[in-house]
């Protein structure tokens, strides 16, 4: 017995275990693992949702580039990871001023030894991080230079989300308002940012070869597997549950029941408005545009989804399903290519959903009352000057951004490598080598 | 009557489309094919390791002409499809014994149709 001590004590100073402050077993220390587990099950299950936009975003794009997806959606999150750990937390959660936090570089701010919620705060927030990053790969894919898609994941998660979040989440302006902007879980902070970087992206690459004929017409350029997207779909709302109910970033929070439930009601409304917009506008139920408006649905619940009542929820998400087939349509005729609907997802239900919390906020659920309850206008001000301003910050930035590496190493692969397809010429490789992949689809 | 096959790379179809659009050959059916030709394919690297990709990827194009229309289409074909390099690909022309439209049952020049020298011939008698 002494030997087995007198080894784990010099154990512990050779590889400087610094052994975690002994466990007391007191109510409130056992309320915080509480929120400790559900804050990291809830960043376990946002991770997932890579999986989803990777599946969403190949089954929706041709099967030449499904390789170039995959490695978009992972490399995303790897930079991104990285950058938000060296840059991106501490200009989000750092003290600093109105605008962007100075201090907590390389997550110095967590504290080695006693308290290690930083640790699980910043697992939490690094998946939201990278969720902003992925919705643009879907915007620009089957076109956009893998090199230059990197330079931008990492632009992304160390300064462009970080600031938009500092803003309405650490403690900024937007938070700072005599009435402060409500985003609950990032209908703005992760969505619309997203969505407006992806705008920005399609407009410096412009449409896709084949997309826009010269008699002004448009054709759709089929995806090479509606059951991938399902599959990613499905992955996504998923992952929302950590997303939405995580969001309260505690386990001991009653609401993370209510949350969980509009969140459901919020998606599942909005696949029912895309799916009968769609069958109405365009005789048959279409398959993509519902999948799509399951996923603007869930958009447009996260600012309000602690906010709202049940049946708000409803409303919002069916409205986020129509805005979204009338969206998609309205982008298609302006040339804007976005092979996934990523903007008409993110961006306009982002806006879409940071508004309604001013419309359909009620006391009993979030403790603040919107417009159609009896709680005034000056919440949906908020949320407007909110919704304007991430706008302007995001889209101008990113719009330069993406010109800069435009000039720089050019943003787009060339022609013939784009109809060859990302896999061959820019990984050297093919996702279905086995498989006869149909040039005719092109 | 002609038969012209043509082998062209996967992503120089549009561009062979759209050169056939415009001599108004719109005509054709078109196939995923592998193969390989004089080089026997080509080395390329893949994890590290070197691989001789024998059969490689192309793009078959059947086309049943009349007569008047064998050089347009020709020429369009290559307009669209060279590019100057090794794999550019080729176009074989065979005679065509006969053609039938399946619907009227019409055979000849007039089953290949389009608007050919000799279909108006046929239209003026």
């Amino acid at each position: 017995m002494k030997l087995k001590a007198i080894i784990s004590i010099i154990l512990s100073i050779i590889f400087s275990i610094s052994l975690v402050l002994a466990y007391e077993a007191t109510p409130e220390n056992n309320a915080k693992s509480i929120d400790f587990v559900w804050t990291l099950i809830a960043a376990f299950l946002v991770f997932i949702m890579q999986a989803g936009f990777a599946m969403v975003e190949t089954g929706f794009t041709r099967a030449k580039n499904a390789g170039n997806i995959m490695m978009k959606n992972l490399i995303d999150f790897c930079f991104g990871a990285v950058a938000f750990w060296a840059i991106g937390y501490a200009i989000m959660f750092g003290a600093g001023n109105l605008f962007f936090g100075t201090e907590g570089f390389f997550l110095s701010s967590a504290n080695n030894g006693s308290d290690l919620w930083q640790y699980a705060y910043w697992m939490f927030q690094v998946v939201f991080a990278a969720t902003a990053a992925t919705i643009v790969s879907g915007a620009v894919a089957e076109r956009i230079k893998f090199s230059g898609y990197i330079f931008y994941s990492i632009f992304i998660s160390a300064l462009v989300y970080p600031v938009v979040g500092h803003w309405i989440w650490g403690g900024g302006w937007l938070a700072k308002l005599s009435t402060p902007m409500i985003d609950f879980a990032g209908s703005t902070v992760v969505h619309s940012v997203g969505g407006w970087a992806a705008l920005a992206g399609t407009i410096i690459l412009g449409p896709r070869i084949g997309k826009y004929m010269n008699n002004n017409s448009v054709k759709p350029i089929r995806g090479h597997s509606l059951t991938l997207a399902a599959l990613g779909v499905f992955l996504l709302w998923f992952g929302w549950y950590g997303f939405n109910p995580g969001s309260t970033v505690a386990g001991t929070n009653w609401s993370i029941a209510t949350i969980a439930v509009t969140t459901t009601l919020g998606a599942s409304a909005g696949a029912i408005g895309s799916l009968l917009t769609s069958w109405i506008r365009y005789k048959k139920p279409d398959v993509s545009l519902t999948l799509g408006g399951t996923l603007g649905g869930l958009v447009a619940i996260t600012a309000g989804t602690a906010n709202v009542s049940p049946l708000s929820s409803i409303i919002i998400g069916l409205i986020a399903g129509i805005l979204y087939v009338f969206s998609v349509s309205f982008f298609d005729r302006i040339k804007i290519d976005d092979p996934v609907g990523a903007v008409s997802c993110h961006a306009i239900n982002g806006v879409w959903g940071t508004l309604a919390v001013g419309l359909f906020a009620q006391k009993e659920f979030g403790g603040i009352n919107g417009l159609f309850f009896g709680g005034g206008i000056s919440q949906l001000v908020s949320q407007f000057i909110g919704v304007i301003s991430v706008f302007i910050w995001t889209f101008v930035i990113m719009l330069i951004f993406f010109k800069i590496i435009d000039l720089i190493i050019g943003l787009r692969v060339s022609r013939e490598e784009e109809l060859k397809g990302l896999d061959l010429s820019e990984h050297n490789t093919e996702a279905y080598a086995d498989f006869p992949i149909s040039a005719t689809n092109n | 009557m002609k038969y012209i096959i043509a082998i062209v790379r996967p992503e120089k179809l549009p561009d062979v489309k759209k050169a056939l659009w415009n001599e108004k050959v719109y005509r054709m059916t078109v196939t995923d094919v592998r193969g390989a030709g004089e080089q026997k394919g080509y080395p390329i690297e893949f994890r590290g390791l070197i691989e001789e990709v024998n059969l490689l990827r192309k793009v078959k194009i059947e086309i049943a002409v009349n007569d008047s229309f064998v050089d347009s289409t020709i020429k369009a074909i290559i307009k669209g499809a060279r590019t100057g390099n090794i794999g550019d690909g080729k176009i074989f022309v065979l005679p065509l014994e006969d053609c039938i439209r399946i619907r009227t049952e019409k055979s000849g020049i007039e089953a290949i149709g389009g608007e050919s020298l000799e279909l108006k011939k046929i239209i003026k008698k």
